[in-house]
C-alpha cells in the first residue's frame, strides 16, 4: 500500500501553550463513542476551549485568525495518556499538518505519523522565538521542510529533528505501513514458528 | 552476552529490518475492544485483508459498558452501536470475545492474565497505553493507536523503533498502609511525566520481589503515565505460581517446560542499562495527586507545592493545576474534601484491592455528603469477591457494587463526575475533564485510601484508620 510523500509542510499557524498537553484535553472521551473518525475536528479541544469562554479568554482552535492554521506549535511532551489515535486524527481532520514541539509522547508520536501527521522536534529556546513570531502575525507562513530538516518563518529559520525512521516513512511515501509488514510473510512465520509458546514449549 | 528481558524478547520477535529503519516485530498476543477497533477493522474490509492470526487475537467489551445494567440494547444507542460493531467484527473474523455472557468479561487489562493468556516472553500490543500493565508477567506489552490495531490485525506484526532500558529498583519494606500505587506515584513524580519517553522501564529489587503479581500490575500499568510505553518485571515463581491452572496457560509437562524458558528470559545478573535508578519505598507515606498529571502528587501528609519551591519550568504548571483544581499553593493534602470515591480502574480494582479497601470499611460508613461506587475489574473478580463477602461490606457501608467495566476512570458509560465535583479515585489520570465532567476534579490514590476518604468525607491517612484496628 503506497502513501504519498510527505516533505514540505507550508502554511499559517496556531499556537498552543503548555507543557504535558494530554490526548484526553485533545479529544475528551465521550466524542471516542463512534465508529468512524468521521466529525472529530468539530470537538477538538473541546473542553479547554469552553473553559476559555467562561474565562473571558479566546482559546486558539477558536481563534478566526487561526482558522486556516496547517502548522500547530505546542511545548514539552505534548500528546501525553491515553493511546486514542483520535487525537491527532482530530487534529489532522482540523487542517492540521504538522506539529512542532519541544518534546512529544511517544505513542501520539507514532500514532501522528501512521496517518501522515508530521512532529518535529525544535530546542525550547527556538520553540519561544517561533511561538513568539507566530504571536505577531497570524498571517504569517511557516515552512516545515523534512528533506532539509528546517523550519522558516520569517526571520527565522531552525534546525528541526524527527527520528530517522519517522522521517524517512514521509519523505519516501511508506509511512503507512501496512504493506510492508505483509511483504515476505515467509519471514513472519519462519520467526512465529520458533517461538516456544506457539509450539506448545515443545523442543525446537 | 548478558542481556535484558527487553532484549531477549524484542530479538525472538525481530522478523526483519525495515526499509525505513524500524524493526517489524511479531505479535505474540493481540488484545482488541469496542473503542479502538471498528476504524481498524473497517480499513481490513476497505482493503481486502483478512486477520493474520485470529487465534492469537482475543476481544472483550470494557469501556462503554454501563455498570447497572446490562440489558440489550444498551440505553445509549452508540455504545449499543459500538458494542454490536465489535461483536459482528469477531463473529466475522472467529475472534474469540468475553463479553458479559461468557463470565470472563472485563476489563482488557485484567482479564488478560485472569485467563492466563498474559505470559512471559510474549510481545502483547492493544489499542489501549496501559497495555504496559501486561509487563508484569516479563511480557513486553505496549499500547497502540488504531493504525497499529490495523496493522496487527492484517499481519500480526508491528513497525516500532528500538527503545532504551532503564532499571528501577525499589528497595525497603513498605510501610502498613503503603501499597504498589503509592510506589508508582513516587516513581511518576521523581521521574516526571514524560521522564519515560522512549525507554522501557525494568522494575526490580526487593520490594518489587516481595509482591505478588496484583501489585506488579498496579506498577506496571502506570508505567504509560511517566512517558514510558513499556513497563515490566522479570518472571519469577510468584509469576508462575499466579498463572498455573489458569485456562490459556501450559497445562502438564508443557507448563515446567515453559517456566524453563520464562526463567530463561529474566534479565541477566551483569545485564547492562542505559539508566539506572534506585528509590527507597521504606520511608514512602500514602501519595495522593493534587494537580492535573499523575506526577502532580505529594504524600498526604505533605502539602500542595508553591510556586516558589518549584523549579522556573515548572511554575506555569502548577498555576495551571492549582486554578483547576481549586487548591491554594501550600495547602495540606490531608482534609481536602471529596464528593465522590470510586474504587475500579485497570489499576486497582483487582481482588486484593478491593480485599484492601473492603478492611478499610468494613463496620464503617461513607461520610453523608459522599458517593461511593465500587466497579470490579472483571466478571471473575466480582464472582471471587461475592465468594467473600465483600460486595455486603461495601453495600452496609453505603457503597454502591456495580458490574465490571472500566467504568469512571474515563466515563465513557454513564457513571461520572457532575460539575466540580471532587473524586477520590483508584485509577490513572487525574487530568483535566478525565471523569467526564469537563470541570470535574480527580485526586488519585490507592484503593484503601480512596476508602479512607470515603468514610473520613475528606483526603485522610489511612495508616490512622489501620492503627485504629481495621480487621484483616
Amino acid at each position: 500500500m503506497s502513501a504519498s510523500t510527505i516533505t514540505r509542510i507550508e502554511g499559517p499557524t496556531l499556537v498552543l501553550r503548555g507543557d504535558d498537553v494530554d490526548t484526553d484535553r485533545i479529544i475528551p472521551a465521550r466524542f471516542l463513542k463512534a465508529i468512524t473518525f468521521d466529525g472529530l475536528e468539530a470537538h477538538v479541544f473541546e473542553d479547554d476551549r469552553a473553559e476559555a469562554t467562561r474565562a473571558g479568554r479566546v482559546h486558539p482552535f477558536d481563534d478566526p485568525a487561526r482558522r486556516d492554521a496547517r502548522v500547530l506549535f505546542v511545548n514539552h511532551n505534548f500528546g501525553c495518556g491515553s493511546s486514542r489515535e483520535h487525537a491527532p486524527q482530530a487534529l489532522y481532520r482540523r487542517g492540521l499538518r504538522a506539529v512542532v514541539g519541544s518534546s512529544f509522547a511517544e505513542i501520539f508520536f507514532g500514532n501522528s505519523v501512521a496517518i501522515g501527521l508530521a512532529c518535529v522536534t525544535v530546542s525550547p529556546a527556538d520553540m519561544a522565538r517561533l511561538m513568539a513570531e507566530a504571536d505577531a502575525d497570524a498571517a504569517r507562513a511557516c515552512t516545515v521542510d523534512l528533506h532539509g530538516l528546517v523550519l522558516e518563518m520569517g526571520s527565522v529559520r531552525v534546525p528541526v529533528s524527527m527520528p530517522p525512521s519517522a522521517r524517512k516513512g514521509l519523505v519516501d511515501g511508506t509511512w503507512d505501513v501496512t504493506g510492508l509488514l505483509l511483504d515476505r510473510y515467509e519471514d513472519v512465520t519462519r520467526v512465529a514458528a520458533a517461538l516456544p509458546y506457539l509450539r506448545n514449549f515443545d523442543a525446537a | 552476552m548478558a542481556e535484558t528481558l527487553f532484549r531477549k524478547v524484542w530479538n525472538q520477535h525481530a522478523v526483519r529490518q525495515l526499509p525505513n529503519g524500524q524493526t517489524q516485530l511479531y505479535v505474540g498476543l493481540h488484545l482488541i475492544h469496542e473503542v479502538t477497533s471498528p476504524q481498524a477493522f473497517a480499513a481490513l474490509a476497505e482493503r481486502g485483508w483478512p486477520v493474520a492470526a485470529p487465534d492469537r487475537t482475543f476481544a472483550t467489551v470494557d469501556h462503554i459498558l454501563p455498570t447497572r445494567t446490562l440489558a440489550r440494547p444498551l440505553a445509549d444507542s452508540m455504545a449499543e452501536t459500538m458494542t454490536s460493531a465489535l461483536e459482528r467484527n469477531c463473529r466475522a473474523h472467529g475472534i474469540p470475545l468475553f463479553d458479559p455472557s461468557t463470565g470472563s468479561q472485563g476489563i482488557v487489562h485484567v482479564i488478560g492474565p485472569e485467563l492466563g493468556l498474559t505470559q512471559p516472553g510474549l510481545t502483547i500490543t492493544c489499542g489501549d497505553s496501559h497495555t504496559s500493565t501486561h509487563g508484569a508477567f516479563g511480557a513486553i506489552a505496549f499500547g497502540i493507536g488504531t493504525s497499529q490495531v490495523r496493522d496487527v490485525l492484517a499481519s500480526q506484526c508491528l513497525a516500532v523503533s528500538p527503545m532504551k532500558v532503564r532499571r528501577i529498583t525499589v528497595t525497603g519494606r513498605l510501610q502498613p498502609g503503603v501499597y504498589a500505587k503509592d510506589v508508582i506515584l513516587a516513581i511518576i513524580h521523581t521521574l516526571g511525566v514524560g521522564g519515560g519517553a522512549g525507554f522501557a522501564y525494568e522494575y526490580g529489587g526487593e520490594t518489587i520481589d516481595r509482591m505478588s503479581m496484583d501489585e506488579r500490575m498496579t506498577i506496571c500499568n502506570m508505567s504509560i503515565e511517566g512517558g514510558a510505553r513499556i513497563g515490566y518485571v522479570n518472571p519469577d515463581q510468584t509469576t508462575f505460581d499466579y498463572l498455573r491452572g489458569r485456562r490459556y496457560a501450559p497445562q502438564g509437562d508443557a507448563f515446567d517446560r515453559a517456566c524453563a524458558w520464562w526463567s530463561s528470559l529474566a534479565s541477566d545478573p551483569d545485564a547492562s542499562y542505559d539508566d539506572h535508578v534506585t528509590i527507597d519505598a521504606s520511608r514512602l507515606a500514602p501519595m495522593v495527586t493534587w494537580g492535573i498529571d499523575p506526577g502532580q502528587s505529594a504524600p498526604v501528609n505533605g502539602h500542595v507545592p508553591t510556586t516558589a519551591d518549584a523549579p522556573a519550568g515548572d511554575r506555569a504548571r502548577i498555576e495551571e493545576a492549582t486554578a483547576f483544581m481549586g487548591v491554594v499553593p501550600g495547602q495540606p493534602i490531608a482534609g481536602t474534601k471529596i464528593d465522590v470515591a470510586f474504587i475500579g480502574s485497570c489499576t486497582n480494582a483487582r481482588i486484593s484491592d478491593l480485599r484492601e479497601a473492603a478492611r478499610i470499611v468494613r463496620g464503617r460508613h461513607v461520610a453523608p455528603h459522599v458517593r461511593g461506587l465500587v466497579v470490579p475489574g472483571s466478571q471473575a473478580v466480582a464472582v471471587e469477591a461475592e465468594r467473600e463477602g465483600l460486595p455486603e461490606i461495601f453495600r452496609a457501608a453505603g457503597f454502591e457494587w456495580r458490574f465490571a467495566g472500566c467504568s469512571m476512570c474515563l466515563a465513557m458509560n454513564p457513571d461520572r463526575l457532575n460539575g466540580r465535583e471532587v473524586c477520590a479515585s483508584s485509577s490513572n489520570r487525574n487530568f483535566k475533564g478525565r471523569q467526564g465532567s469537563p470541570t470535574g476534579r480527580t485526586l488519585l490514590m490507592s484503593p484503601a485510601m480512596v476508602a479512607a476518604a470515603a468514610v473520613a468525607g475528606e483526603v485522610t491517612d489511612v495508616r490512622s484508620i489501620i492503627g485504629a484496628g481495621a480487621r484483616p
